[in-house]
């Protein structure tokens, strides 16, 4: 199978691979949306959507769990938005806002191509990254898609022509270029460290997690969340920020905007708005995994190749090093992390309240940004006596 | 009144970062995550209904079984939004409580004006009429929302009394003194 796999023609196999990972992706953004409820719930100590099942199941044992865990509920949610009428206002602009959730949809998808999540060891022992396309741009790529996302908030906002809406698309659009320049500023640090003088220079996310995995104790494997706490700090608070959570949910304040952008839509167009936004957590989460949190390598300082290696002395077999586990162990511990970030972006929605919009504005422009600069500066004479 | 200058500290930069903060909070959050459940499965589980919870208004018996209303709508009279309405009617012969004069012969309740004050309760002189412990009243239609005498029964039962306070009447009439 896999030869008849790497027969097919390159383009065949990127689509393939593609679809993969959108199939992954989008059930788990939609299954976020219910570990959001479950996860509000039981911070606010009650059980959440337990009840849903269909009749047919509900003498299996098991689905008992499945419908406390709410995953039929999930299901016929889902069910409903796919069959329920499409309310289209009389006083939208049409063709736009048909568009925006659409226009929500691709950024969202298009980023995870150069977002690495596992890796293998091939036969001569060394770490190759299980990604879409290793290529040099990267975090760039990230970076320049991602910011694209605020066009379909400004497009909704705009094209639903009705003021919450309106106040919701500016509010996103200044709020998201606010906090995008310190977040770039806030990980350059990690490339200068990343790409020492005389190697090839790379802004591949794949070669991050490859530094933080170098074997040795102090500097070696260390990840950048402990050279470097207050980028990872800015590059988070940044990161709730660019995916309009609480609390920088600005754009969407059920408090003074209604809905904000999203008032007028219903049913599967409004529901494509809500997975968006949940893949570019999941996309954001995975690319502080990656940066600062080791990506793929299981603990601080022991990097997933010295755990398979010992692994393989300690049971003798060969078998860890077989591709196929290493790739999927090292999958599951990213995406472990990845939901942990998760977690932490649901843990924070409840804890912290909604700002108001000028101390959102306050916080980017007058103390992440000096901060973020204050900080690049810093790193990069530290990185210059470190290094040079 | 003496002005107590209360100082207001200046925040330590601990504080003005405000992330130290955010962490004691989640920390907040994070202990009631593990906390049991406050909620109940409403349908399944029921709350404990503590005494003295005045519930849908009913009618009691007593002990014997006999009827104690003799409706003299004291109730009727007291009740503020006027949601009982009494049809008074003598007492049937040979029941064992001929003497009392009258018995209701409709007792209504009307579960759409009733606000459960209590004062039915408490103005009732023989203790026939008791807000007990149902909390959920629900109906169809508007005509069955009300509680007729039957149903009152029904809902009210017995309760334990220690008074006995027609057979103490009627030994008292009868001047034999004896009552159970």
């Amino acid at each position: 199978m896999a030869s008849f796999f790497f027969g097919l023609p390159l383009m065949v196999q990127g689509v393939i691979k593609g679809l993969a990972v959108i199939l992954f992706i989008f059930p788990v953004a939609a299954a976020c949306s219910m570990a959001e409820r479950k996860v509000s719930a039981w911070i606010q100590r009650r059980p959440g959507p337990n009840r849903t099942i269909p009749p047919m199941l509900a003498g299996i044992p098991g689905a008992g769990i499945l419908q406390r865990l709410g995953l039929f509920q999930l299901a016929a949610d889902g069910g409903k938005f796919f069959f329920k009428e499409e309310p289209l206002p009389n006083h939208v602009h049409k063709f736009y806002f048909v568009l925006a959730p659409f226009i929500a949809m691709i950024p969202a998808f298009t980023t995870v191509t150069v977002v690495p999540f596992g890796a293998y060891l091939d036969q001569a022992g060394a770490v190759v990254p299980i990604m879409l396309a290793n290529v040099d741009i990267g975090i760039l790529a990230v970076f320049a898609v991602a910011s694209l996302g605020v066009y379909s908030l400004i497009l909704a906002g705009w094209a639903s022509n009705s003021k919450y809406p309106f106040l919701g698309g500016v509010r996103a659009s200044a709020q998201l270029i606010s906090y995008e320049l310190s977040m770039t500023l806030s990980v350059l640090p990690v490339f200068l460290w990343v790409n020492e003088p005389g190697s090839a220079g790379s802004l591949s996310l794949a070669r991050v997690v490859e530094f933080q995995s170098h074997p040795g104790f102090c500097w070696g494997g260390t990840w950048f969340i402990f050279t470097m706490p207050l980028s990872a700090a800015i590059f988070m608070i940044a990161l709730f920020a660019e995916t309009n959570r609480q609390p920088f949910d600005m754009p969407e304040s059920e408090a003074d905007l209604v809905g904000g952008f999203h008032t007028e839509y219903g049913a599967f167009k409004w529901s494509l708005f809500f997975v968006a936004e949940y893949a570019n957590m999941i996309v954001g989460s995975a690319v502080f995994t990656l940066l600062f949190l080791g990506g793929w390598n299981p603990i601080p300082w022991i990097p997933l190749s010295v755990l398979l290696g010992g692994l393989h002395h300690l049971t003798g077999s060969v078998l860890w090093l077989h591709p196929l586990v290493a790739g999927v162990l090292s999958i599951a511990i990213f995406v472990g992390k990845v939901f942990l970030a998760i977690f932490l972006f649901m843990w924070v929605r409840w804890t912290v309240p909604r700002f108001r919009y000028d101390q959102v504005m306050r916080i980017g422009w007058k103390l992440l940004l000096p901060l973020s600069i204050a900080n690049l500066l810093a790193y990069t004479v530290g990185i210059y006596f470190l290094q040079g | 009144m003496a002005v107590i200058q209360v100082k207001r500290k200046a925040l330590t930069l601990a504080e003005r970062t405000y992330l130290p903060q955010i962490v004691g909070g989640l920390m907040t959050t994070l202990k009631y995550f593990f906390k049991p459940n406050e909620t109940l499965q409403y349908p399944e589980e029921r709350p404990a209904i503590p005494p003295g919870y005045r519930g849908v208004p009913t009618l009691v018996m007593d002990p014997h079984g006999r009827e104690k209303c003799v409706s003299c709508q004291l109730c009727e009279f007291v009740c503020p939004p006027k949601a009982i309405r009494i049809t008074p009617g003598s007492v049937a012969e040979g029941k064992g409580i001929d003497h009392v004069e009258k018995a209701p012969q409709a007792f209504d309740i009307d579960m759409l004006r009733c606000i459960y004050c209590g004062l039915c309760e408490e103005v009732c002189p023989e203790e026939a009429i008791f807000l007990q412990k149902q909390y959920s009243m629900s109906g169809y239609s508007r005509s069955e929302m009300v509680n007729h005498k039957d149903r009152l029964y029904e809902l009210g039962g017995t309760l334990p009394d220690k008074h006995f306070k027609w057979d103490k009447k009627k030994a008292a009439e009868d001047g034999s003194g004896a009552h159970p």
